[in-house]
This record gives structure tokens, sequence and C-alpha cells, in this order.
């Protein structure tokens, strides 16, 4: 199938002279395995100003440009929700929560990431950047670095309620006047914990606890495909 | 629009000399406005006429896509991201099989890369087409509003000939398209409202196949776009309406992650089709506009000068896929269920059948992300996953969700009418901003 190759051909050639620019130029970096056309590196929390300001302006880098920040809650990752081994023997056990509830304040448990775009060399990257503290996650604002954070940071303190450190004007942006909860965490319900009718007899709309039953529709499983072993067994995960 | 609180612009001028305490309006603007395109709704203070804050208040049309996405499979969300940016549905599919493809290490045969580029273009002038009319009708041209969605009718039959659904397409696939391109297309019907005459001037061009009824779509948008230029390019009012308002410089927007026509208006010369080009794009021949003095108008001209380009990129795929049939999709039976004939015949292939659609595939472990040219800017989609048969995450990156952020700043001193015509030239959707 190799007809065309969808991979930006002029990122992929460079990358690695930019990576070698990134290491010898920006402190607090570590470089995280990646799909080959793609670069990412983690940043330490306490350099990551420090790192995004030389990102931004050494003239081999040029990252003019935050193109996304988003959050990732990594509380659930690998886990799975239907066991497929030992199947045979005593039968699926369909959908139910088999695993021990993972632990909300596992250390490393919410990262932020970060998109950047340099237009002057056509070469993209991500960050990642892991909140040192899980109950209070915090890490610092690049608003004043990109203006283009303003607005990505509050949507992630608004899903995830990660805070950003310096950050102008941190309310919430997507869910509903008056909130309560981070929805995007993965220990958040996907039904939510509220419902809204209008109740007539007080004439106004009122929030009740929800009344359905969460349902797991389509449960997760891990199958360990032999195409992609190589990549399970790769010295660092991703994470 | 209603005053919100009633702070008077008083004075209090009794003494000569005093001068007048004189506070500023607080305005609500929305979020059921027909100007705000959607459900946004605007804070704004004034003062007399001018604005001196704007707050948007977004999350009205937040219904956790991402998160939705989360608790189903792969395939299931292709359709959720038609949802997002509703007026250009392929494009955003697009991204989100790209980012797939990416992680499975497939790609999709040739066919079904023009196919999609076909797609994407002919999805480009539709979001175009709805941008223009609407933005005009803002602006006070009624004509245009009509004239496009004429036209944007009958690229509505082409969505609706190859996946069937007008808008709501979930044509692409990871690994190909769905299907092959229709051999002939829809025709209208004699009834009360249409005579036969009118029938057959309508069925003119649909007596052939798809490729034909595209071809000849394209061979006469031109003299389109030309009519719509007629009314509005040297138009006295749109001129005075659009002409230094909202006006970007480069660096500024590129510092506030502007992408698509909204930063060529700038004058960047950035387009991910030719900078980064995905699918088939390095194989056609088109030209990128860019505009000079980041003004309304400058990226109203882009963006009509997009519409010729895009037709030019559609012909060449008309031309391609004429000559050259084949698959439309990878033959690789781990990402495409079986046939119908498999499935009704053998019983691996109806096992097959039944995990493919209840359990689905796994993605290799890895994180992604992949971006596409949509017709508003960049819309990315950052794909994390743990080896598992759904997204362990699933961001969608928004080019409307940037480009409403620097609202406040592109309408900060302007009147409360140009309010209108920023909300316009932004091509503001709210299925992509609230997601």
């Amino acid at each position: 199938m190799e007809q065309t190759t969808d991979q930006p051909a002029a990122a992929g050639a460079g990358i690695e002279a930019l990576a070698q620019a990134i290491e010898r130029l920006v402190g607090g970096v570590s470089r995280l395995p990646s799909l080959a056309h793609e670069l990412a590196y983690r940043v330490e929390p306490p350099r990551l100003l420090e790192a995004c300001r030389v990102l931004r302006d050494a003239p081999e880098l040029r990252f003019e440009m935050l193109m996304d920040v988003c959050g990732v809650d990594f509380l659930q990752f690998g886990r799975e929700e239907w066991l497929t081994t030992g199947a045979t023997r005593s039968g699926f056990s369909r959908a139910r929560e088999i695993n021990a509830p993972p632990d909300p304040d596992m250390p490393e448990r919410f990262a932020v990431v970060y998109q950047l775009l340099s237009v002057t060399h056509n070469a993209r990257l991500r960050l990642r950047v892991v909140c040192p503290d899980t109950r209070e996650p915090i890490v610092d604002s690049l608003v004043q670095i990109w203006p283009s954070a303003n607005w990505f940071e509050r949507e992630t303190f608004d899903l995830f309620g990660i805070l950003f450190r310096g950050h102008p004007d941190l309310r919430r942006i997507l869910t509903d006047y008056g909130f309560i909860g981070h929805p995007f965490r993965k220990d958040f319900p996907l039904i939510g914990n509220v419902e809204t009718r209008y109740d007539p007899e007080r004439k106004r709309v009122v929030y009740e606890p929800v009344s359905i039953v969460p349902r797991v529709l389509a449960p997760k499983v891990i199958r360990h495909d032999n195409r992609y072993e190589p990549a399970l067994t790769a010295p660092e995960l991703p994470r | 629009m209603e005053a919100n609180s009633p702070t008077t612009a008083a004075a209090s001028a009794s003494a000569p000399g005093n001068l007048a305490e004189i506070r500023n309006y607080t305005m609500n603007f929305g979020p059921q406005h027909p100007s705000a395109h959607g459900v946004l709704r605007l804070v704004l203070e004034l003062d007399g006429e001018t604005i001196q804050k704007a707050d948007p208040h977004i999350g009205l049309l937040h219904r956790g896509t991402e998160k939705l996405a989360e608790s189903k499979h792969f395939n299931h969300s292709i359709g959720y991201m038609d949802r997002l940016d509703y007026v250009s549905m392929m494009c955003n599919e697009h991204a989100y099989v790209l980012a797939i493809e990416r992680l499975l290490g497939i790609t999709p045969p040739e066919r079904a890369q023009y196919i999609r580029v076909m797609f994407d273009e002919i999805t480009r002038i539709l979001n175009h087409l709805m941008w223009l009319g609407a933005h005009a009708l803002d602006i006070g041209a009624m004509t245009v509003f009509l004239l496009c969605f004429k036209e944007r009718e009958e690229l509505m039959d082409v969505y609706e000939a190859v996946s069937g659904t007008r808008m709501h397409a979930t044509y692409y696939r990871p690994g190909g398209v769905y299907r092959d391109l229709p051999e002939s297309m829809p025709k209208y019907q004699v009834s009360k409202w249409r005579s036969a005459k009118e029938v057959e001037r309508l069925n003119e061009t649909r007596s052939g196949s798809m490729l034909d009824f595209i071809d000849a779509f394209a061979a006469r948008f031109p003299a389109a776009v030309a009519d719509y230029e007629t009314l509005l390019t040297d138009n006295r009012i749109w001129k005075q309406r659009t002409v230094n308002i909202g006006v970007v410089p480069p660096e500024r927007a590129m510092a506030l992650g502007f992408s698509g026509p909204m930063l060529r208006g700038s004058g960047v010369v950035w387009d991910l089709r030719k900078k980064q080009p995905y699918e088939v794009y390095d194989r056609m021949d088109f030209d990128i506009p860019v505009g000079t003095n980041g003004d309304c108008y400058d990226r109203y001209l882009v963006r009509v000068e997009e519409l010729r380009q895009s037709t030019r990129i559609v012909r060449q795929c008309v031309d391609w896929l004429r000559k050259h049939p084949g698959p439309v999709m990878i033959n690789d039976r781990k990402v495409r269920p079986p046939s119908r004939e498999h499935m009704k015949g053998d019983m691996e292939s109806l096992i097959h059948h039944f995990k493919f659609f209840t359990e689905g595939y796994t993605v290799p472990l890895g994180e992604t992300y992949a971006a596409v040219e949509a017709p508003k800017g960049e819309f990315g989609i950052y794909l994390v996953s743990d080896g598992a048969n759904k997204p362990y995450r699933l961001k969608c990156r928004a080019p409307g969700f940037a480009h409403l952020a620097s609202l406040e700043e592109m309408v900060r001193g302007h009147m409360l009418a140009d309010v209108v015509a920023v909300i316009g030239t932004q091509d503001i959707v709210f299925g992509e901003v609230d997601r």
C-alpha cells in the first residue's frame, strides 16, 4: 500500500536536525517517543516558561504559534474494562468493572499537552508537562508568551481542573454557569451528576441528581496485536 | 439586542464646570441573535456606540464530543466529527480518520485519496458559500445569500448521492472511504410544483455519473463566483462595512493562533495543503491567495478566491478519477468489515463482522496530532491511544475557537454594528467552538 506518503515531507526530513537544535538550546526537556514524522518533548514544570520563550524566540526554532493546549487525565491509562484472557474457562465477564478502582491521587495523573507550530521553519512540536501535584494540579500559564493560550488554558481548567499560574482570567468557559466538577476527568461519569428539567410548580428550571443508570455500551478491550508488539515493548511508553 | 442593565449614561452636570459622570452601557448580545451565527452570548461594554470590552460567553452548544468519543469505538465517532463544524463536515472527518490512520500506520488507496481531496474541496466550496451568504446577509446584502444557497444545494445533492445524507455524511473511514462514487445522480421528478419542462432543465446535468455532474458544476461555478463579486467586490456599502474593520497585523495573527483564511488575510503565506501536504494535495495545481491589510475586506477576497481555487482542484480530481478506477478502501481486514456476500456465506466472516462492529479494532499505543486545512483554518485531532479499541483521549483543535478568542481584540474601538461584521469575517460555527 505504498502509493503515496501522507507524511509531511518537509517536516520529516529536518526532524532530527530540529531535535538537535532543541536539545542544544532548550533546557529541561527530554524527548518522548513519537511517530516517525513527529517530535515530542517532555518539559520539566519549573522550566516551562523559560523553555517556551527559547522555543519561540531562538532563530533556529521560531515556534511562533501555539496551536492547541489540552489536558490529559492518565487515571485509566491502559486499564481494560473487559479482560479477554481466561475467557474460555469461565466465560466472558460481561463489561464489568473488573479491576480495582484506580487511585485518584496517583502521581503524574494530569498532563498538559501543547502543540506548537513554526511558520518560519514549517515544523511542528508537541510539548508535554506533567502536573507535579495531583491533588492540586497547577502549571505555569503561557499567555504571556502566546496570547492564544488564553482560552485554551481556560478550557483545560474547566474540563480538567488544572490551574494555570499567572493566567489573567481563569474562568470556566465551556460548561454551564454554576457547573460543579471537571467533566473530562476520567472519574467524572459520562452521564454527569445532575440533570435539569422545567418544574411547572416552581416555574423555573431545576437541577436534580441524574436518574439514568450508567452503562458501558462498548467495553474497552486491549488486544495485544502482534503487528504492534514492538511498540508495546518499547523501552519508554509515551506517557 | 436589548440593554441589559439600564445603567444610564446619565449626567450629573449640576454645576457648570463639573465633568459629567458618564458610565458605560453593558449590553447583552445573543445567545438568540440572528447575527451571532449560532449560540454566542456576548457581553459588550459600550461607550456610546463604541465597544470598550467584549466578553464572549461560549459553551451553550457544548456536548462533550471528546468525552463521548472516549466511550465509543474508533469508527463510531466518525459521525460525531460531522457535527462539530456542521458546515464543513467531511473535513472534520478527514482529520479524525487521518489521526487513526497514522497511529495504525496504514495508507488508503490512491483513488480514496483523490476522492477525499475532491470532497474536501467540495466541502470548502460549501462552507465558503454558506459563509459568503450569511456574512453578506449580516451586513445587509440579501441577494448574495439566495444566490449562494442555490449553488450550495447542488453540492448538497452530491453529498447525498455519495453518502446517503445531505450534511452529516460519515463517508470517510480509516483506510479509505465508505464506498465508491455512484454511477448515477438522483433526478428530480415531475410534481404539482415542478412542471415537466422545469424538471428537464434541472435534470440536464444529472443524466450521467456523479463525476459528470461535478464536472458540469465546476465548469459553470466560476461564472457564479463572478456574479457574487459583481454584487460585492466594488460595492460601496460593502466596502464601507468591511475595509479597515477588524485589522490584524501578521505577527499578531500568528500570536493569536489564527489559521486558514484569517491568517492568510493578514498576509501570512500559510496553507497546510501546500506546506504540509496530506493525501494527494502535492499533486494538485492551485494557488494560495493572501491578503495585504488583514481587514474584513481582505479576508473576503481571500475566501472568494479560494472558491475558484477549490473549483480548480475539484476539476483535477475529476479528471484523475475518471481515468483511474480501483479500490477505495484498504484491503486490511483488521480495519474493514467483510463484504456482505462473505458475511452471509461463511461462519468466520460472520464472526469477524460481529466482532468488528461490537468490539472494533485496537489501535497501537501512541499519540499523534493530525491537522487538515479545513475551510475555517487548521482543524487538528490530537489522539492518544493506550492500545485499546477506544480512543484514550481525543482533542479537537477547532480553528474557530482560537478566532473567537480574539474577538475582543478585533472589535475593541469599533462601532456596535461592526461586531456583526467581525463575527461574520471570523466564520464562526458553534458546533466546533463548543464541541
